[in-house]
């Protein structure tokens, strides 16, 4: 095995094709899609970064919230959406409100870094 | 488009007289369900004209919630008698006119594009007025008779919305908490519903037109319905639309007291800004099951591009908005 160029590198070229070579010189709608899928080769690049201790953290996040230690993430996740969906957890839970926030700022950081509602 | 511009200047001939020409026939946006196209009438004797024709493509029919051409130009000319700026319906076409589902309009100057008018120096004076001229608009909108309206023109109050947003979300089986949560909080802050009224239901940036002066016109009627005059004023202040301006809750431009200032002034009722929140919320939840529609589209095939597979990555501005304004915080 060897990683030269690196997954990061050949990500890192592609967007920079799309951005600086192909979108210039396309027109309407063709261009538009360049930098759309450069776009989303940004995201891939940034979820490859973040999303294994993003996943951990909301792991650990929905265990406390459940109290459930050994349960997979996914199956946290639809855990909290059914206790929340039959009253088990609520809005004015400020430690569900705080899990909350956290994850979905994780998410947004790599979906879209740049939105409004990240500020404070 | 050369289908289009041979019963299109034939209509012309018809209505103008035989010297009309068509001239510049261009495409301005176009979706699955309907097309905008620009053109300059050339009438012998007179100075040229541009005009926009609108149409649903010949091989579909009203898709979603859309209620037609012809509905909509009768909403477009109602809302006109009472003063709301739009543009002048110039002929709603009739099957032997050849173009469809379809009306021409005048066309109206200026800017759609957010980040233009929330940026530009010379939108400057625009963005001061913009808030207040919103609100006097929907306040006229809202106060337009409905017996001027299409008699099935569809009703749907905030809770309908919201049951018809859930319903989706369910079908799509996806595991998302903050919708979850969303939905809890909405059920239980229902506000009662107020007398129907006409709603445009995509009172935003994008489909407003702007221009050095200010609101120049009203654009995009598809989605008008009956329902809860306040769903209009909370869905321009969806954070979505602010464009990164987050302190202006008005579409980026503006306050929401102005907004309200502006509406209470052309006749409107009274409110007060936390009467809008709760539709603001509905707003951004919808928002959200937008994006996961639109991703459906891509993941179901029915859309391959990748405009429509990253829309789907909004969602989670969706879920941001809704917990601030869940708790409350600054800026929601």
């Amino acid at each position: 095995m060897h990683e030269a160029p690196s997954s990061e590198e050949l990500l890192g070229s592609v967007i920079g094709f799309l951005n600086q070579v192909a979108a210039p010189q396309l027109s309407g709608q063709a261009a538009f899609h360049a930098r759309v899928a450069a776009n989303a080769l940004a995201l891939i690049e940034r979820e490859m970064a973040h999303k294994p201790a993003a996943d951990a953290r909301a792991q650990a996040l929905y265990a406390a919230l459940l109290a459930d230690l050994t349960s997979p993430l996914e199956a946290l996740n639809q855990q909290i959406c059914a206790q929340i969906r039959d009253g088990c957890l609520s809005y004015k839970d400020p430690a569900l409100l705080a899990a909350l926030r956290e994850v979905t700022l994780a998410q947004l950081a790599i979906d879209q870094p740049t939105y409004s509602g990240l500020l404070p | 488009m050369t289908a289009l511009v041979a019963p299109l200047t034939r209509l012309m001939q018809i209505r103008f007289g035989p010297s009309a020409e068509v001239h510049a026939m261009t495409r301005l946006s176009g979706g699955a369900s309907q097309e905008t196209w620009g053109f300059n009438l050339h009438v012998s004797g007179q100075s040229p004209r541009a005009l926009i024709l609108r149409r649903a493509p010949f091989e579909s029919s009203a898709k979603g919630e859309a209620i037609g051409l012809v509905k909509e130009a009768q909403i477009i000319a109602a809302a006109a008698q009472i003063g709301t700026p739009v543009p002048e319906i110039i002929h709603v076409c009739l099957p032997e006119d050849g173009l469809g589902d379809a009306f021409i309009m005048a066309h109206v100057a200026g800017q759609t594009i957010a980040r233009k008018i929330l940026r530009d120096e010379e939108f400057s004076l625009a963005r001061r007025r913009l808030a207040f001229q919103c609100g006097e608009s929907l306040a006229k909108i809202h106060q337009v008779g409905l017996f001027h309206l299409p008699q099935d023109l569809p009703v749907s109050h905030g809770l309908d919305q919201l049951d018809r947003y859930e319903a989706i979300f369910r079908g799509f089986d996806m595991h998302r908490p903050v919708f979850e949560l969303a939905l809890a909080w909405l059920r239980e802050h229902a506000p009662a519903p107020l007398p129907t009224t006409l709603v445009h239901g995509d009172f935003r940036n994008g489909n407003l037109m702007v221009n050095a002066k200010g609101l120049a016109a009203v654009l995009d009627w598809e989605l008008a319905h009956q329902g809860d005059p306040r769903e209009d004023l909370g869905w321009i202040c969806v954070n979505s639309w602010r464009f990164g301006i987050r302190d202006k809750r008005v579409g980026g431009f503006g306050s929401l007291e102005e907004l309200l200032a502006g509406y209470q002034t052309a006749g409107g009722q009274p409110f007060e800004p936390s009467d809008i929140t709760w539709f603001q919320a509905l707003g951004s939840f919808k928002w959200g099951i937008m994006c996961l529609i639109m991703y459906q589209a891509f993941a179901t095939k029915a859309d391959p591009s990748i405009e429509r597979a990253m829309i789907g990555r909004r969602a989670s501005e969706a879920e941001i908005d809704l917990l601030n304004l869940i708790e409350g915080r600054p800026h929601a």
